[in-house]
């Protein structure tokens, strides 16, 4: 034991000084050539004291020192999620629904805007979840279909003056063409083949966005795009039913919010089909699939059309909230974060992605103040998870919960 | 042999890569009967079974399936003609349940009263099966995969099973007991049997009729008995 944890502390040291090595040429090193040790070393030093106390702790709850504090705790914990399994699922889905039902009541702009982009990137991640998560197929080049979806809308607003609810199935319709036009060629290969093609195809989409100056008005965008609008019943002067524009934001969340619902609902379904097995079939084993009787290249490109439709519906909403468009929102940055949340999250785990979102989008706005240390804090929490939950925030259960719901 | 076969290599050619796995190679499997194929690592066993199903596309020559040519036909059509595979190596979908798996090999099936049936059926095959029904496919132990996989198998209705190497990497007791359920599979559903495997001594005693397969092309068909008595065949592939 004592052997062990030398071993450990030398491999800390190590550590310590590894970093040290790193962070002095990112903190210590200015734009006009000085160098300090200050800055650097302060730094440094937090981290030393901060790690030193936490693998302190480890340690001496490995040698069961701790044992006093952690079986109170262990005990509290268990009674919690006992109690919290004992209520039925549906409680917790009531309560997180109505939750998100009253969030504008007590909530400022600001959060609630936030929240709409949490919103839009739940839609996206559950739509890339089908491709990456169920299907198995690395898809770098996501975020063409929300583009595509954003300039349908905005296109069939402008020219036609269509409205947001006409145009959104429109929008589905041309994601999932465009989707079909790019799995035909690429859905042929596997891997890191398919993941590079996907790659080359997203960025295609955004340079034709960029460069079609006619359609698209190039890198000036499109303009003055209207918000989705409804129909609600006046009693002013007799009965009659008058159109009103979403223009406010917490109308326009409960817009994404249903949005949002009908995504999640629609992909619990297919996760839990014959389809759905299917694509997990074919993320196991693609020549046993399809010894098995599956007709492996029409439920791939079912699966990426599916993904594609949702990204669509995502990216319509994103222009009728934003009421501008311009191909710079659907760089591949996008497409590697949406990635991200779905990794970060679980992969086909519906719950999982819902979290990895928030923790994406949510915690960089609490962090704003240190936003400079973003990236940096992005790379260290991805090394994290791949060290601690490798399968994710919440890892699905796949395979038990669709059996054991079947109550067999 | 006044029957028709029911599977018709007739010359058949395939490559592996860019190296050519098959040189022309002719079989015959009747209804009803357990044939093997055996031959050392490499001589094309799996490739043969590959070609059959579509997935190795076939060079030269012609499959015929119950009269039908079927080579040049997708993979994903053949089961539901009762053509199915039981891959090298088992190959089971490891993180489906093994409920999920046993599903998987009804895909293309829609009436649902049957296959909870045949399931049923597979269970009794299998009780160890049903013990861990819930489990992750990946879970089972090497033996108790390859069940899942010949179970997986039955769950379409094969008119034909193709087994490939099901002894593979698996102890002496249970590969007995395997070579069993498939002799019982052939007994009860009259099942065809196309087996293709290294264990010559015990392939041999199953079958009805062998070949032999060496480098691509067949040095050697007769009864299982005859071959297995073969002084050749014992020298090569019984370690005599």
């Amino acid at each position: 034991m004592i052997l062990e944890s030398k071993k450990i502390w030398k491999n800390y040291a190590i550590g310590l000084v590894w970093l040290f090595v790193l962070l002095w040429p990112l903190l210590g090193i200015h734009d006009d050539g000085s160098l300090t040790v200050g800055r650097a070393f302060r730094v440094w030093l937090y981290v030393l004291v901060a790690t030193f106390l936490c693998l302190s702790l480890y340690l001496l709850h490995k040698n069961d020192i701790l044992k006093w504090v952690t079986s109170p705790m262990a005990k509290v914990r268990n009674r919690v999620t006992a109690a919290a399994g004992a209520l039925p699922n549906w409680f917790w889905v009531l309560s997180v629904l109505t939750g998100a039902v009253l969030f504008p009541l007590f909530s400022h702009r600001y959060a609630q805007d936030v929240a709409i982009n949490v919103l839009i990137y739940v839609c996206l991640g559950l739509g890339l979840n089908i491709v990456v998560g169920l299907a198995g197929m690395l898809d770098l080049g996501y975020i063409a279909f929300y583009g595509v979806g954003a300039y349908t809308y905005a296109l069939l607003n402008l020219q036609y003056g269509m409205s947001f609810w006409v145009a959104l199935p429109f929008a589905a319709f041309f994601a999932c063409i465009s989707g079909c036009i790019i799995g035909y060629p690429t859905l042929r290969m596997r891997g890191d083949y398919l993941a590079i093609v996907t790659l080359g195809f997203g960025e295609i989409v955004r340079i034709i966005l960029n460069n079609w100056m006619e359609l698209t008005n190039g890198p000036n965008g499109l303009l003055g795009i209207k918000p989705p609008g409804i129909y609600y019943p006046s009693f002013a002067h007799g009965f009659s039913l008058e159109f009103l524009y979403l223009k406010k934001l917490h109308y326009l969340y409960y817009v994404i919010l249903f949005l949002c619902i009908f995504t999640i609902v629609a992909v619990y379904r297919l996760n839990y089909s014959r389809i759905g097995r299917a694509w997990e079939a074919i993320r196991e084993d693609e020549t046993v699939a399809e010894l098995m009787g599956v007709n492996t290249f029409r439920l791939k490109l079912l699966a990426y059309a599916m993904g594609a439709i949702f990204g669509g519906i995502a990216g319509a909403f994103f222009s009728a909230r934003m009421r501008f468009v311009s191909p710079e929102s659907f760089s591949f940055l996008e497409s590697a974060m949406v990635l991200s949340m779905v990794v970060l999250g679980g992969m086909a785990s519906i719950p999982g992605i819902i979290l990895g979102t928030f923790a994406l989008i949510v915690l960089p706005e609490v962090f704003r103040e240190v936003e400079l240390y973003r990236m940096l804090a992005f790379g260290a929490a991805m090394t994290l998870m791949m060290l601690f939950r490798p399968e994710g925030l919440i890892p699905a259960k796949r395979v038990g919960t669709r059996s054991e719901e079947r109550g067999g | 042999m006044v029957d028709q076969p029911i599977l018709e290599l007739k010359n058949v050619s395939s490559n592996y890569g860019n190296i050519r796995a098959l040189k022309g190679i002719s079989l015959k499997v009747f209804p009803g009967e357990i044939v093997t194929i055996i031959g050392a690592n490499g001589a094309g066993k799996t490739t043969t079974l590959m070609t059959i199903c579509g997935i190795v596309p076939l060079r030269e020559g012609e499959i015929f399936y119950m009269g039908e040519p079927i080579h040049g036909r997708a993979a994903e059509t053949l089961p539901p003609l009762g053509l199915c595979q039981v891959p090298e190596g088992r190959r089971i979908f490891p993180r489906l349940a093994v409920e999920d798996n046993l599903e998987m090999g009804a895909f293309f099936r829609k009436d649902q009263d049957e296959i909870q049936k045949d399931m049923e059926i597979v269970y009794s095959l299998f009780p160890v099966l049903k013990d861990r029904r819930k489990q992750h496919g990946g879970t089972l132990s090497g033996g108790e995969q390859q069940m899942l996989a010949i179970g997986r198998a039955l769950m379409s209705r094969p008119k034909v099973l193709l087994l490939d190497e099901p002894s593979l990497g698996l102890a002496p007791l249970i590969v007995r007991k395997i070579f069993e359920i498939i002799d019982d599979i052939n007994k009860k559903n009259r099942t065809t049997i196309l087996l293709v495997e290294q264990n010559a001594n015990l392939a041999l005693q199953t079958a009805e009729r062998g070949y032999v397969l060496e480098t691509g092309s067949i040095v050697m068909e007769d009864d299982a008995k005859i071959l297995l008595n073969d002084p050749r065949i014992r020298k090569a592939y019984l370690g005599e």
